[in-house]
């Protein structure tokens, strides 16, 4: 168990959020959208350029920007 | 007697899909006051009543950051519905909770279309309706909206619960919230404070979220009361932060979360497959996002938006052309020379084509867009390209805008600036439709030909393709200095759902493209229709006086002067190789009188006098006044700097399809060269959009701020990068 950013998270891997650190618009609408402590994502995909990355949550796809990730704390295998 | 509800729920819910099923044809749409959100309503009449809809803006959530959600809840605040009809997506059921759980908590009578039900069922999802009712203590009426299923009883439903009065759901947000909440109920009970509008907890909770609309609200209402609920807030909030390192905003979320989490627990939900397995979806995804695959798909798939737009709209268009082609030959015909002949035919008549010339291609656009929006390839299209964009200050979904606007040479702005309504985020949104008019637009195209044939012949296809770059480069530049400056800020958060692939109902296509076309024949068509005649006049007044009249009768008169009556008559009336030499050569004389006496016309007319009195700045990068005047009425129509220049040349009226004439001219004439030629090929592709762009740009921004902002910005922009290249360029040439 480690805890990572979601940006270093790998293609196909899980982890569980530990914590957003973000506030503001940006903390809301991370968590507006189910991205809250506790929560299992899993890492669907990356754009050609690598960024946004695309993640699987509670049964649906979202995708966010890499700067948008870093406020994004997940614990991993 | 009718009942006004409102349709509420999370984007790609099938809430759209539901009002078409509900109101079908019967729909209106326009926007909300103030603003450029869209606004539909609609009926639905049964034997149960007769029910108003409007469709509010799908959201995820009701805070006060996003216009669409400050819409939303102002109008069920102001507008007091007698019921919310909540489209929940039952495959999706614990995000869409989320917002379910906003919309009660303000204490309005809530409806839950249960949508999606055949979705959930392959995706191995059963929900307990009945529990979930019972537990949430709203209805809830499982629908099929694609077929219509499930309509009937969700509208009787809400018959049966509309205008009941509903205590507002109190969710537990822990110990210290609830209590300062508690606190704050009772500072706001007794001084009515804002509760003609809210309810009491309510306010409380969006000082909690630090709500900036409802403070604003309350710094108004009472400052007291206001500043006491502040300090709660700031007491709580600082208690949280050192106990629990957590700030409100994110409490209430996760407790939010938590509360439908419960409930779904209590045996509402049951999976039979693993949620987050691969879905059809998610294998498409793999191919049509692949780093390698998908660029290629992606260009595949603008190519043929771009080939649908143009190339199949250009039958209607064709069609159009030929019907108000043959409109101005009957009036030339009809109607007696002068000033009424004039007006009906470049002003009225060429007015209503230019309006009506744009439909095909607005239609066939929409249709494109919507279904590309609809399959959901459109998000991927931005997630593919947000990286690219983004480092313009631009949005991963700004590239269709631009395509559709000439970004492959020959589309047209005015498609394309409303393309930019698929652009949730206002900032990118607004820099790109002032940013897509530099694209290489069909009209643009024939005034290319015109330089490109003239000047340089043998580099054509390196001098298009040299245009084409410039203008992208350009654009994008320009988006990004507007974006540092008078657009500045951070970029809209760009988290957005990656919606499962779907199939879009034609009816839903159909309904979509049609409402829109309409709405830009009724609401642009009149402003577009009155300013072509507002330029027509500025090309034709005031005209040439009596004295200078006469003169070129009197040239007339001398050319005729001691023919027979029978050779005028000849001249007149006979085809030309039936003339003898002699009257042709009088033909030909009696014409360049009446192209000269044109060409004065319109160096008098105001636009002309425009032109040549700013020749003394213009000269600088080499126009002169022939250029100028063809600039101005450019703004009618970019083709048509091509037939002013021919008729400032005295050649009449050039067609831009036929410009061998005038670019063989303008070859010999003194002050033209490449080195022109190419100023005012940088010139065409930078200045003002031309104005039915223009118009366009004021109804996508819901203000003349920003269409007279790009008029005027443009064309100093233009003048400069023109100026620059021609001094610089007449160092070395």
């Amino acid at each position: 168990m480690k805890i990572i950013n979601l940006r270093q998270m790998n293609v196909d891997q899980t982890g569980i959020i530990n914590s957003i650190k973000a506030n503001g618009e940006l903390g809301q609408r991370i968590r507006d959208m189910g991205l809250i402590k506790g929560k299992e994502i899993k890492v669907q995909g990356r754009a050609p350029l690598n960024d946004p990355v695309s993640l699987r949550i509670m049964g649906f796809t979202l995708m966010l920007r890499n700067n948008e990730a870093d406020h994004i704390e997940v614990e991993v295998q | 007697m009718s009942t006004a509800i409102v349709l509420a729920g999370n984007p790609n819910s099938g809430k759209t899909t539901l009002f078409n099923e509900l109101t079908g044809g019967r729909q209106h749409v326009g926007n909300y006051p103030g603003v450029t959100v869209e606004k539909k309503q609609g009926t639905y009449e049964t034997d149960i009543g007769r029910f108003d809809i409007i469709d509010l803006p799908g959201t995820y959530s009701l805070t006060a950051y996003s216009l669409e959600e400050v819409v939303a809840r102002d109008f069920l605040v102001n507008e007091n519905p007698s019921m919310i009809v909540n489209i929940v997506d039952a495959s999706n059921l614990e995000r869409n909770l989320y917002l379910s759980v906003q919309f009660m908590e303000m204490g309005i009578p809530v409806c839950i279309a249960l949508n999606m039900m055949d979705v959930a069922k392959k995706r191995g999802i059963e929900i307990d309706i009945d529990k979930l009712s019972k537990l949430l203590k709203v209805p809830v009426v499982p629908t099929i909206a694609r077929s219509g299923k499930g309509k009937k009883e969700l509208m009787h439903a809400v018959a049966a619960n509309a205008f009941k009065d509903v205590e507002p759901l109190k969710v537990s947000y822990g110990l210290d919230i609830d209590t300062a909440l508690d606190d704050m109920v009772k500072l706001i009970q007794p001084a009515g404070f804002l509760t003609d509008h809210y309810k009491p907890r309510w306010t409380a909770l969006k000082y909690f979220e630090n709500d900036q609309q409802v403070i604003e609200a309350g710094k108004k209402e009472n400052k007291t009361i206001a500043l006491k609920l502040e300090r709660v807030v700031q007491k709580t909030a600082d208690h949280l932060s050192s106990t629990l390192d957590a700030h409100p905003e994110g409490i209430i979320a996760d407790h939010r979360y938590g509360f439908v989490n419960s409930i779904l627990k209590q045996g509402v939900i049951r999976f039979y497959q693993d949620e987050n397995r691969l879905l059809l979806s998610d294998k498409i995804d793999k191919i049509v996002t692949n780093k390698f695959l998908g660029p290629l798909i992606m260009a595949a798939v603008l190519m043929g938006l771009y080939k649908f737009t143009f190339a199949y709209s250009g039958v209607p268009v064709t069609f159009l052309e030929n019907v108000f082609g043959w409109a101005a030959g009957f009036a030339q015909q009809m109607l007696p020379d002068g000033i009424l002949k004039s007006l009906m035919i470049s002003g009225i008549i060429n007015g209503v084509g230019g309006v009506l010339g744009f439909v095909p291609l607005i239609m066939f656009m929409f249709l494109g867009i919507s279904f590309l929006e609809d399959t959901g390839y459109l998000a991927r299209m931005s997630f593919m390209l947000d990286r690219v964009f983004r480092m313009f200050g631009l949005h991963g979904s700004s590239v269709m805008a631009f395509i559709v606007s000439g970004g492959i040479a020959g589309g047209c702005a005015v498609p394309g600036v409303m393309a930019t309504r698929t652009l949730k985020s206002p900032k990118e949104r607004l820099a790109t439709l002032l940013t897509v008019p530099f694209m290489n637009c069909g009209a643009k195209l024939p005034v290319f030909a015109l330089l490109v044939a003239a000047f340089f012949a043998e580099s054509k296809a390196l001098v298009m393709l040299l245009i084409t770059m410039i203008s992208w480069v350009g654009a994008l530049l320009v988006a990004w200095a507007l974006r540092s400056t008078v657009i500045k800020g951070e970029s809209t958060p760009f988290i957005m759902e990656l919606p499962p692939y779907r199939l879009p109902t034609l009816k839903g296509l159909l309904i979509h493209t049609l409402e829109r076309t309409w709405q830009y024949m009724r609401k642009a068509g009149t402003v577009i229709l009155g300013i072509s005649i507002l330029l027509w006049a500025m090309m034709t007044f005031p005209g040439l006086n009596k004295a200078r009249l006469a003169k070129f009768e009197y040239k007339r008169a001398a050319i005729t002067s001691g023919l027979s009556l029978q050779t005028l008559n000849d001249i007149k009336t006979l085809e030309e190789k039936s003339l003898t030499k002699k009257a042709l050569a009088v033909k030909e004389n009696l014409l360049q009188v009446d192209l000269d006496q044109a060409r004065a016309a319109l160096k008098n007319s105001i636009a002309g006098r425009i032109g040549t009195s700013i020749e003394g700045v213009t000269r600088f990068a080499g126009f002169n006044w022939q250029t100028n005047i063809a600039l101005v009425g450019g703004f009618a129509a970019k083709e048509v700097v091509v037939s002013t220049l021919g008729t400032a040349y005295s050649l009449g009226e050039v067609d831009p399809q036929e410009t061998a004439s005038l670019s063989n001219k303008l070859k010999k004439e003194k002050g033209w060269g490449p080195l022109t030629a190419f100023s005012l090929i940088l010139f065409t592709i930078f200045y003002s959009p031309c104005f039915v762009t223009v118009v366009c740009i004021a109804r996508e921004t819901g203000s003349w701020k920003w269409p007279a902002f790009s008029v005027i910005f443009n064309t100093i922009l233009a003048f400069t990068i023109s100026l620059v290249f021609y001094q610089v360029g007449s160092i070395f040439f």
